[in-house]
């Protein structure tokens, strides 16, 4: 049984109906980092979709760019606890990328420069509810938040959102990423509290 | 919040090992799995401690060492190290 | 059963070292003992179970029960204003250790020993200070010590009272007292020139401080086998 510590409140942990279970709000963009952050120059970076026929599906910057482009506004939710609300992005759904790609694989493996990863059904890339962000608040996306360019899928826990995305290996079974292997759920749904393996 | 380069040594996992351990690990050298540098634990250069503490090289930057704490386990990966060497005086 | 448990640690004296730093000593019932240089984890709870910890150097040696550490307050953080503003003589907060066997000095040694602080990095590398005098130790010392300006040191009537084999060296990066040879600045290669190059290195600061240090040790001819650094960083506070 912890002893309190009298007069300690800790940061203020705003509650709210909005939020995920155990989660507080927070309105600033708090910056977590599992290793140093890439930089990658826009005339070497390219973004590739690897299907399980062994077939790679390849973009360049000025090719991501020139595809549309959609903005959503969408809730944060980390799975250290804090909630960032109503963030707006620019970015390219991945129904945009994944038109011409043919599979019938059921995983995705999401790897980043830097050598990074996180697991997911592909389905939860589809349909409106993923993209490739490459601006946040109306700015280039800083390198500390991931930039040039990272995953957007708000509506798992925000490590799922990989940050300097390079690309994606579609798999025909669930292959745990960085921090899935190291204790953390395969899926992480924020409203099902799920954070850790076994939740 | 994190800037270029925040991390901090090795010696900051003495506490969170010392939850597994009976022996200070950080003073156990090892060799990188990945470019053979030698060194103690407490040379790492260890980024975290949310989601999780990450200890990596000080010469190729490869992950050496992961440690999560979750509410009723700890998760302990040492993928990066060749053998620790822990002195037992 | 836990090799390292948490422990109740009640406050019992406070000393304000400037006017953003106090030294807190605190009563730990059975508290193992400790080497200079090795540092403990801070729990704080509030009542409604929401908890965080901390990690602080030991700014004292060895001394029974009590436990001395020196806080810094950082703008902004989650702990360190309520340690340095909020906590009184008599409250309690939860503490384990001692953690870290490398980072430290032991008083069996001769060896001259390089201490090069910045900031409130001077804690762990004051507990060896202070662990060198009190085993009347006769390893020579050498202080570097960074700071911004003269009324941010640590320490400063400890440090300026005579103590045999103790040489302390005063960088300033922003303002210096009047008269001051230095100019103010970070340190470089020549504030560390003096130093013997055979000694015990220990540097201590925030993480750019630490590497600009630690880069000039090496090419000075120091050997990095000999070098011991402690970063703080971006969890501070």
């Amino acid at each position: 049984m912890a002893i309190v510590s009298r007069g300690f409140q800790g940061r203020r942990r705003e509650e709210s109906v909005k939020l995920p279970p155990g989660q507080y709000l927070t309105y600033d963009f708090p910056v977590l980092s599992a290793g140093p952050t890439p930089r990658i120059p826009l005339d070497r970076w390219e973004f590739a979709i690897d299907t399980e026929a062994g077939q790679t599906h390849r973009w360049t910057w000025p090719e991501l760019m020139a595809l549309p482009a959609e903005q959503p506004t969408v809730d944060l939710h980390c799975v250290t606890k804090w909630s960032k609300l109503a963030t707006h992005w620019r970015g390219v759904s991945l129904d945009v990328l994944m038109a011409d790609v043919e599979t019938t694989a059921e995983y995705a493996l999401v790897y980043s420069y830097g050598g990074y990863t996180t697991n997911l059904p592909l389905e939860d890339l589809l349909d409106g509810k993923a993209w490739i962000a490459y601006a946040f608040e109306g700015e280039e996306l800083e390198p500390q938040h991931g930039g040039p360019a990272r995953l957007l899928v708000p509506h798992l826990y925000l490590w799922k959102s990989a940050k300097w995305v390079r690309g994606i290996r579609l798999l025909h079974e669930d292959w745990p990423g960085f921090w899935e292997t190291a204790g953390y759920h395969d899926y992480g749904d924020p409203w099902r509290e799920q954070r850790y393996q076994g939740d | 919040m994190s800037t270029e380069n925040d991390y901090l040594d090795g010696n900051t996992l003495a506490g969170p090992l010392a939850e597994l351990f009976a022996v200070d690990l950080t003073v156990a050298e090892g060799k990188c799995v990945s470019c053979g540098r030698n060194g103690p634990i407490a040379d790492l250069r260890v980024y975290g401690p949310e989601p999780g503490l990450v200890a990596r090289c000080p010469g190729c930057e490869e992950v050496i060492l992961r440690l999560v704490r979750t509410p009723d386990a700890a998760w302990l990966d040492l993928r990066g190290v060749v053998a620790l060497r822990v002195p037992l005086p | 059963m836990r090799p390292l448990p948490w422990r109740a640690a009640k406050l019992v004296e406070i000393r304000q070292e400037t006017r953003t730093a106090r030294t807190l000593a605190f009563a730990v019932p059975g508290w193992p003992g400790h080497l200079a240089g090795q540092h403990v984890d801070v729990r704080l709870t509030a009542p409604d179970g929401y908890s965080t910890q901390r990690s602080y150097s030991l700014a004292a040696p060895e001394d029974g029960d009590r436990v001395e550490l020196t806080v810094e307050l950082v703008a902004d953080g989650e702990v360190s204003p309520y340690l340095t503003e909020v906590l009184e003589v008599g409250d309690l907060v939860e503490l384990r250790g001692p953690v870290g066997g490398w980072f430290v000095w032991r008083p069996e040694s001769a060896r001259p020993v390089l201490l090069v602080a910045g900031g409130s990095g001077l804690v762990p590398l004051m507990a060896m200070i202070r662990a060198r005098r009190r085993s009347a130790g006769l390893a020579p010392f050498h202080l570097v010590y960074s700071i911004r300006e003269p009324a941010q040191r640590l320490y400063p009537a400890e440090l300026d009272r005579p103590d045999p084999g103790l040489r302390v060296d005063y960088l300033y990066t922003r303002a210096t007292p009047g008269g001051y040879g230095r100019p103010p600045g970070r340190i470089t290669r020549a504030d560390l020139l003096t130093a013997d190059p055979d000694a015990d290195c220990f540097v201590c600061g925030p993480t750019g401080f630490v590497e600009a240090a630690a880069d000039h040790l090496i090419a000075l001819g120091h050997d990095a086998a000999r070098i011991r650094t402690e970063r703080f960083g971006p969890t501070g506070g």
